[in-house]
């Protein structure tokens, strides 16, 4: 969309036209599918209440999907979030509704989706957000488009797809079955190198031959959603590269910075103060006793550090952070492990361990302040193997364990909790389950506060669990104003656009 | 970190907490004893190359100095993203089976430098896919340097005999040399390619194996590692596409598998996790319940497997490593049943026959279930639990982190194992049941080899330059040696057709 010899024309005074392209006259674009690859900019003109009001509206749909993720929502879930907010913000129907709205509703998606790409290619991380929380938006309008009009659409990508011959099908049959898990053939099936269906491969959804993935027709999804994905990142790239030579007026970067603040990750950030709980600094010998506000994750690694004496590494990084995060100096973490590591000389300790500690402090190496592991990283990063204890006890162990965990070392014996826990471990929505935990075992100072008027928010970070839990059981060391903020609030320095962007995320 | 703009080492001095000029102070705030005994070893061997410094020397070690100086900046990336570097051998067991003098001795007369060098260069005229190469040396006393590169593999050579590493390891290729990180900015370096590699160790069967555990292996156990290989490389081979597959003994308790293709060296981390998915089965651990759980049918991939399981399932698992003869472990195969009614009945059966072995049990399993009266069996649920069990117990067990990230160390090929003392030595892919990992030969028995031959031919008449015997050919290291250049060949082959068909295609352009 930018070209370099833009720069050598004289420059024009409406920056909108520099931005969208730069020849003078343009086709007025058409929208002949609801779906969209967005490969062209727009080009008609638009106020910049519209510029401003499209993009927010897009904002809160891709802010939903963010949060939804976090959340761990599954797909259903998701969609159920997404319908509504969709059709009030970023309505488009399909051809067959024949709407007269149809035009107008595809050319805010577009221009809206456009202006957001300006909005979110300046960094690294958010080009990735982005693109993550675009994907997801397209794949859910893909899998709820008319099954026509799909079909059309795909014709019209022109996407490059070896169709596998009757012959090789038929072969191929019974493979086939059993890689796809059906009972009855698709109709077509596609050839093509795996590396472009990484999702099918890793699921073991597709049959792979000689380094060809066998994808069936209903499998269409995932091919365009990575050819959607590839090209959106593509063209990521180059707007980033551009930005710089966009030497814009005041009217539109002021609005697309605010854009991108109003993007911030609903994520809990543990305070880096080191007085966080009681004012008084946490020493090594304190843990143990602090050990009964931990969430089960944390007090399992608690407990297998201290009848092992040790702690594989991934257990070491998810408890140290957390350790950190609680408002352990980094003196105290290395007094706390070496102490914990008590079948190990000392020196061996420092030679290969207290790097490793003062590393996660951001003391050493790259000195990146790590921040303390988050439940979504938990739970998705690093599951547990052989001889780690690290990752979520709701998701990694099975129900008899968790049951025994809950039981012998939480104190949680109500049947209708442990049932409670049971099923939302079954249905995968392990927060939701170590909520209920929380709940029970903080039913009554949690009744206290409901009566003052305080609501609660559904926890999503470890920390937040420990550091609740902890003014719950110490009111009277905290202000009443921290009460329900918490000493770790949710990140407050990116202030909200107009809008409130965790609205959604915030009930649950 | 990275801000600097000029590579001056003076300045980086206090970035790095210990400073130290010399690499062999290094142990200095650490008096402890063994190190003090340590160091009195290292003065044994060669003297650094102070003595000798000409002014490239000057220049190569100012080098150093600089990596010296910020190993512990380097240490970041190895003990954060790559736990599997953890120091786990003893330093008292690493000076019994590895001497400085005999690794010295190794480096200079048998590693098969120039093929290593063909091996990850893909071309005999030097380019930056050797050139950009991170090497890592982890030194006799457990410094560990990182983001070495050489031009050629002589140089490598040279620094190799310097340092008189007791291990290196071998990263990826990065879009710039990686010596010159520190003046890049952070998006102009970046691991660009590496072969795909795979790490099998035994310890992650230690759950399952009952005849050696931790650090121990013996031929049982390696059983585990044989079928791992033969299930890995067909899948590789033809479910993936991959042709250039190197299995590696790792000189103690497991394998490495290098996967070559340029197709796989260029693979992001996202196809790298998704290869290590696909092949993933066995997941979790002690506390997470039944750790297999596929759905049926199963994915052409497993069905191959299973039959390859169920072949060796008998000799290797119930035979060689009886894992339920015990009551006590017996409850863990009843558990995995997934049947209460049959379970109660099987243990009914087994605690008034105790000492029953494995074999029978699972024998065991059939019989009682037909006679078992129940509603919630049925033939088919038994028949998965069964065959869950079997992937449970022999399925390859990867450690996947290793495979999942572009910019993950290995240990190279053909270095020697500090604890063991035995060489990395490939494993034919063919008949890798013909591999036994106890009978690899270490280094002090190689050079005694050598010592052997060249007494057993003294009497010879003395040879012209051309005529004389490589070192490595007077040893049993040749067959490896052998079996490694063959491999090498077979990937700069490929290589070189590729350039070939470029140039020719360049060639037609230019005529227009």
């Amino acid at each position: 969309m930018y070209r370099q010899d833009q720069q050598k024309k004289p420059r024009l005074a409406d920056a909108r036209k520099r931005h969208f392209g730069g020849a003078a006259a343009f086709k007025p674009i058409e929208y002949p599918f609801r779906l969209n690859f967005y490969t062209t900019p727009p080009t008609a003109e638009v106020t910049l209440e519209e510029f401003e009001q499209w993009a927010i509206d897009r904002l809160r749909v891709l802010a939903e999907i963010e949060s939804c993720l976090y959340r761990n929502k599954t797909p259903d879930e998701l969609k159920a979030t997404l319908n509504p907010l969709l059709k009030k913000y970023l309505h488009i129907e399909s051809n067959s509704a024949h709407s007269t709205q149809l035009f107008e509703q595809r050319q805010k998606d577009h221009y809206s989706h456009f202006i957001l790409r300006l909005a979110f290619a300046r960094s690294e991380e958010l080009r990735k957000r982005f693109s993550k929380a675009e994907t997801i938006l397209f794949k859910h309008r893909f899998d709820s488009d008319d099954g026509l009009e799909r079909s059309e659409f795909i014709t019209s990508l022109g996407l490059d797809w070896e169709l596998v011959s009757p012959d090789e099908r038929n072969q191929l049959a019974k493979p086939l079955l059993a890689a796809a898990g059906g009972k009855k053939l698709d109709e077509a099936y596609f050839k093509v190198d795996w590396e472009r269906v990484t999702d099918l491969v890793q699921s073991r959804q597709v049959l792979l031959k000689g380094g060809k993935a066998y994808v069936p027709s209903s499998q269409y999804s995932s091919l365009v959603v990575a050819e959607f994905t590839s090209r959106l990142d593509k063209a990521l790239e180059l707007t980033a590269r551009a930005l710089p030579r966009l030497d814009e007026d005041d009217r539109l970067i002021p609005i697309l910075n605010h854009l991108s603040h109003g993007f911030a990750a609903p994520e809990y950030n543990p305070s880096s103060d080191t007085t966080i709980l009681s004012g008084a600094p946490i020493t090594a010998g304190a843990i143990d006793g602090l050990s009964q506000h931990f969430p089960a994750c944390m007090l399992h690694l608690h407990r297998t550090l201290r009848s092992t004496k040790h702690l594989k590494h991934f257990g070491r990084l998810q408890y140290t952070l957390f350790l950190k995060g609680v408002g352990l100096s980094v003196e105290e973490a290395l007094n706390f492990w070496r102490g914990a590591f008590s079948n190990m000389p000392a020196d061996k300790f420092n030679k290969e361990y207290a790097y490793n500690v003062r590393h996660a402090y951001g003391m050493e190496g790259g000195r990146k302040n790590y921040r303390a592991k988050s439940c979504q990283q938990i739970l998705l990063e690093h599951p547990p193997g052989t001889g780690e204890a690290h990752g979520c006890p709701y998701r990694h162990f099975s129900i008899d364990n968790l049951t025994v965990l809950l039981q012998k070392q939480m104190g949680v014996t109500d049947q209708a909790v442990l049932r409670g826990v049971k099923q939302d471990t079954e249905a995968t929505k392990y927060h939701m389950a170590c909520n209920r935990v929380f709940e029970y075992a903080h039913a009554a100072e949690l009744k206290r506060e409901k009566e003052k008027g305080q609501t609660f928010t559904t926890l999503t970070h470890p920390n937040e669990y420990m550091v609740r839990s902890w003014e719950l059981k110490n009111p009277e060391a905290v202000g009443v104003a921290a009460v329900g903020g918490g000493a770790g609030t949710r990140r407050a320095g990116d202030k909200p656009v107009e809008v409130d962007m965790m609205g959604g995320g915030e009930m649950m | 970190m990275s801000d600097h703009s000029d590579h001056d080492p003076a300045e980086e001095l206090p970035d790095a907490p210990p400073t130290k000029p010399e690499i062999q102070d290094s142990s200095d705030d650490e008096s402890s004893g063994s190190f003090a005994a340590k160091r009195g070893e290292l003065k044994s061997s060669p003297p650094p190359t102070d003595s000798k410094k000409d002014i490239k020397a000057i220049f190569d070690s100012d080098d150093d100095f600089g990596s010296d100086v910020d190993l512990d900046a380097d240490m970041a990336a190895i003990t954060v993203d790559a736990p599997d570097v953890k120091p786990d051998i003893k330093p008292s067991s690493s000076s019994s089976n590895s001497d400085p003098e005999e690794m010295l001795a190794f480096y200079k007369r048998l590693f098969p430098w120039r093929t290593l060098f063909q091996w990850l260069n893909h071309s005999p005229v030097p380019t930056h896919d050797f050139g950009h190469r991170e090497f890592a040396f982890t030194l006799q006393n457990d410094v560990y340097l990182r983001y070495q590169s050489f031009a050629t593999f002589e140089m490598l050579r040279k620094d190799v005999i310097r340092l008189n590493p007791s291990r290196f390891e071998i990263g990826p290729v990065y879009s710039a040399n990686p010596r010159d990180r520190k003046t890049l900015r952070k998006a102009a370096f970046k691991p660009i390619s590496k072969e795909l590699v795979f790490d099998i160790d035994l310890t992650d069967y230690d759950d399952v194996r009952t005849c050696c555990d931790k650090a121990n292996i013996c031929k049982k156990c390696w059983q585990f590692i044989t079928v791992a290989i033969k299930i890995m490389d067909v899948a590789l081979r033809e479910d993936l596409g991959f042709k250039h597959i190197m299995w590696i003994y790792s000189g103690r308790r497991g394998a490495h598998a290098w996967v070559c293709d340029k197709r796989a060296r260029t693979m992001d981390d996202q196809k790298r996790r998704a290869v290590a998915a696909y092949l993933e089965v066995v997941r979790g651990n002690d506390k997470s319940g039944k750790r297999v759980n596929l759905r049926r049918p199963l994915h052409p991939h497993l069905s191959r497997s299973l039959d390859v399981l169920i072949e060796n399932f008998g000799q290797e698992v119930l035979r060689d490593q009886d894992p339920w003869r015990k009551e006590e472990d017996a409850e863990r195969l009843l558990e995995l049943l997934q049947d209460k009614t049959l379970a109660a009945e099987l243990r009914k059966q087994w605690t008034s026959d105790p000492g029953r072995s494995s074999k029978q049990k699972w024998d065991d399993i059939n019989s009682t279930a037909s006679k078992t009266n129940s509603n919630t069996l049925n033939a088919l649920k038994l028949k998965s639990a069964k065959e869950d069990i079997i992937f449970e117990y022999l399925y390859p067990r990867l450690d996947a982190e290793v495979s999942k990230h572009l910019n993950h160390l290995l240990k190279s090929p053909f270095v020697v194992h500090p604890g063991t003392g035995r060489v990395c030595v490939p494993i034919d892919h063919e008949n890798p049941e013909n591999f036994d990992p106890l009978t690899v030969p270490t280094v002090r028995q190689l050079l005694k080899e050598i010592d052997e031959w060249e007494a057993a031919h003294k009497e010879d008449a003395p040879m012209s330059e051309e005529e004389k015997v490589p070192d490595v050919d007077k040893t049993s290291l040749k067959p490896y040696a052998d079996y490694f250049r063959r491999f090498v060949q077979g990937v700069m082959k490929e290589e070189m057709k590729e350039v070939k068909v470029k140039r020719e295609r360049g060639a037609d352009a230019m005529e227009f």
